[in-house]
Parts: C-alpha cells; structure tokens; sequence
C-alpha cells in the first residue's frame, strides 16, 4: 500500500519533467545531411540581380538583396533554416526564366511551397497558368481556385510568393486596371516585367479607367479579357468593348474557354 | 505549422512549467490529438516526403532530443543521436512504399529509431553514472523549456529546480534497462503498447520492465531523501 503510494509519487514526478528545447544547429544539420538544405545563386533579370534559392523540393526563393549576406540573413529569417551558395552553375532553364521572364517551361519546374497553405499553394499555382504576355485580375485566380469571395486574400498569397519571377505573380492585377503592388520591389518593377512581356501596361490602364473589363470577337460571340491570346487583339478594330459579364452576355456573347472570365449571374 | 501533438502547450499546468505532457488530466486529450495529427502528418509524408520532411524534424526535435538527452546524459550526444535519428528516419522513409509511410505509427517508430541510434552508440561504452549537478542543465535554466512566470518567487523557483535536477539525477542514475521504459511511458506519455514496440519486447516484458522501473525510482527517491541529498 505505501509502496503503491510511492510509486505514484515517483510517476508524478516523472510526467512533470520538462521538454528540453532542441539545439538551434539540430534542423539545418538534419536538412543538410539529407540533402534538404537550400544553397543559392545570384542570377540577373530584368529587374536586376536576384538570388535565387532551391532545396532537394525545388526553387524555394527568389528576392533581391543588397548583398550574399543580406540574402541570407533575409533567407533564415523567412525560413528559420539557413542556406549557402550553391557551388555548381543554375540549370539553363532557371538562368533563362529569371534572366527572360516570358521564357517557356516555367511550369517544369519544381517550386518548394512548404510553409504556405494549402490555399496559398493554390494560388499560387493558379497564377502559374497565366501565360506570358497576359494578365487576370485577383478576382479571377479567387474564382478559379474555387474561393471566389477570398479576393483580398488571394492578393495577400500573392504578396507571399516566396518564388516572385518564376511564379508570375506579377501577372495578377486589379480589375479596376491599377497594376496593383509588387513584392519584388513595387508597382515600378511590375510594369517593367510586363513590359518586358508585351503586355503594354499603360494600355491596359488606360482602357480600364475607360471602364473597358472585356473585349468581345464578333465573329465567334466569345468575349474575353483584354490581354487573352495577347494584347495585339486590343488593337483590332472589329472587337466589341464591353464594361461588364452582364453587358456582354446581354448582347449574346458567351465567356472565353480559354480566359474563362466570369459568367454573369442572372438577376 | 509547428504545432503538433507533442508540442507545447500554451497555458501552463499550474506546477509552473509550459510543457507537462504527463499531467494525467491532460494526457488523454493530448496522445488522442498527438495521434490523429500523427497520422495527417504520415499522410502529407506518403505524398511528399522531402516537402514534408522537415515538419517532422521540427514537430518532434524537442520530444527526441529530449529523450535522447535522458538516455545519453550529455547534450553533444544528445544532439548526435537526435541529428543520427532523423538521418536514419528519412533515409527508411525514401525506401517504404506510400502505403506502408500512410499506415505508420510514426511517433513510437520515432522513439524507437533514437533508442537505436543511442543503444548503438552506447554499445561497448560503459554507461556514464551522473553527477548530481551534471549534466542535465549545463546551460542553466535556459536549457530547458520552464518557466516559472506564475510562481516566481526566488525560494520556490530554486525549490523546484533542485527537485526537478534531483530528479533527472535519479533518472540518469537508473539501469539503461529501466530508463528507457519509464521514460518512454511517463515522460514521452506513450501507451503501453508502443512502449513495448519501441523496445522490441513483449507487452508483458515491457509492462514488468516499466513496473520495476518506476519500482527503483521509488526506492531511489527515498533513499536519496533519506540520505538528505543536496547539491
């Protein structure tokens, strides 16, 4: 019986010993020796240099930095995991994208999203879809990933976009045809990739401020965003501009498969 | 992200430390919930092993290296063995096939690679006796997770921690034999069965083990009251 007693005693105290806190070298040290740690390349792109990061899962950042050690210290920060500079030369493929943003093949590669949500994930590979030379408005990548009311926080996903560049996010703008913020060093380097991309972002503006959302091709009844299949469209003389879903669906014109704006619900 | 089963909790049991897995009241939630977020965690491994890897290493470094700190009673071998324990976790990983990853009981398979990794590396070392003031807590305090914000008065906090450092002394004193299982089952709070199944014996020879183990404690405790030991 008092043995029984004891024995409680000596459970208690066992169950009231804490955890110990795991050395801070313990994580990186585990990622490094399976290969997991990430190691980094400066590389150029149109808006000047960036460092570009990779782990074993992919291309984990991409970010400007005054310097190596800023990068990294940015990197950790971030990540709470270190990274090194990468002795071997980037693939090719990376080199050409972050150099050229419109290159193709941006959706071969891999991408390290762990530590975004699952909604962040898909945002982010939503705006992966949108090709060179065009853009959709946050309201569209909402809608397609199936949380049409989460509008804003789609724009908070991508204002997260550990991988700016490679993932287009600068692709992705305001409906109101404001070019919208930019993670990789604001609205100003935004226009410039899409610049870069033909996308004619002054163009752009000037026709949203007009009230212009879609463009309509009188011939196949379909109506799209302005830039879908390329802005050269824009140009043409025989497209219909119409300033709602409404607007265009009133007049008999069906929504694009291809940019697939939205239908207008019936009232 | 972090916050896993066996992470620690935010209010504090009364006792005064964040983290007290083996309050009996709290215990039964807690493995409940350890187990359940276990298994998304195997899950997200079987689809993804190298992008979900590192979630495991950061959900259970603390609990291993813990363990292994108990076991080892050094914190260089501690973080060896923990460091050597995920290396080995990972590499098994890449080998299984999703479905055998997805069916895991990936906590007690955990503790069961550390135990290894220590046994291994204690093999044909003599097992280290422990002085009372080494080596728990080299660092002081801020080696482990306690805080002592609710009661912070200077005798209390010096109070406890002379009983929890006695304590750990006493742990550390114990046969490697019992060691493991008492603190498998009441300071890692794992259920009988997968004690028994990180230390690859019979329910019943764990359970007897686990007996005798607290059995010895008991007996060291008293003795070492008796014996008024103080730092």
């Amino acid at each position: 019986m008092k043995s029984e007693r004891g024995n409680g005693a000596a459970i208690e105290s066992l169950r009231r010993l804490p955890v110990a806190t795991a050395p801070a070298t313990l994580l990186p040290a585990v990622l490094k020796r399976i290969g997991l740690g990430d190691a980094y390349w400066r590389l150029e792109s149109p808006v000047g240099p960036v460092f570009v990061a990779h782990s074993k899962a992919g291309i984990s950042m991409v970010t400007r930095a005054a310097s190596a050690p800023d990068f990294e210290r940015a990197f950790e920060r971030r990540f709470g995991r270190a990274v090194a500079p990468e002795k071997s030369p980037a693939p090719a493929k990376v080199r050409g994208l972050v150099r050229n943003v419109k290159g193709q093949g941006r959706g071969e590669l891999r991408y390290d999203l762990r530590g975004l949500s699952e909604f962040e994930r898909a945002v982010l590979l939503k705006a992966l879809e949108i090709p060179s030379g065009e853009v959709r408005p946050y309201s569209w990548i909402a809608r397609e990933i199936g949380h049409p009311g989460a509008v804003r926080a789609a724009g908070s996903a991508l204002a997260k976009n550990p991988v700016p560049l490679l993932i287009p996010c600068h692709r992705v703008v305001r409906s109101d045809g404001h070019i919208g913020n930019y993670s990789l060093g604001g609205a100003r380097n935004k226009r410039r990739l899409l610049e870069v991309e033909g996308t004619r972002p002054a163009l752009l503006e000037r026709l949203a401020a007009s009230g212009i959302r879609y463009l309509g091709n009188p011939e196949g009844k379909g109506f799209c965003y302005p830039t879908c299949g390329g802005i050269e469209d824009l140009v043409k003389t025989n497209t219909v501009r119409f300033r709602s879903e409404r607007e265009a669906m009133a007049a008999g014109y069906h929504p694009c498969r291809v940019c697939r704006p939205p239908v207008a619900r019936a009232s | 992200m972090i916050s896993h089963g066996i992470s620690r909790s935010p209010a504090g049991p009364p006792g005064g430390f964040h983290v007290v897995l083996g309050q009996p009241e709290q215990q039964r939630g807690r493995s409940a919930l350890a187990i359940r977020e276990d298994g998304d965690l195997a899950e997200r491994l079987a689809e993804d092993l190298d992008g979900s890897f590192e979630e495991v290493v950061r959900a259970y470094q603390d609990r291993l290296f813990s363990f292994a700190l108990r076991l080892t009673a050094r914190r260089e071998d501690a973080e060896e063995a923990a460091q050597d324990a995920f290396v080995r976790a990972y590499r098994a990983l890449a080998t299984y096939p999703p479905e055998r990853i997805r069916q895991m009981a990936l906590r007690a398979w955990l503790y069961q690679v550390t135990l290894n990794v220590v046994r291994n590396r204690l093999r044909g070392k003599r097992l280290r006796l422990v002085s009372l003031d080494h080596p728990l807590s080299p660092r002081g305090e801020t080696a482990w997770e306690a805080s002592d914000s609710e009661d912070a008065r200077p005798d209390a906090i010096y109070e406890r921690r002379r009983r929890r450092q006695d304590m750990e002394t006493l742990v550390a004193r114990l046969p490697q034999r019992y060691r493991a299982p008492i603190l498998l089952r009441y300071v890692e709070g794992l259920r009988l069965e997968e004690v028994a199944r990180v230390l690859g014996q019979p329910l019943g020879t764990a359970k007897s083990n686990v007996h005798r183990g607290v059995n010895a404690l008991r007996e060291a405790l008293v003795a070492s009251r008796r014996e008024g030991v103080r730092r």
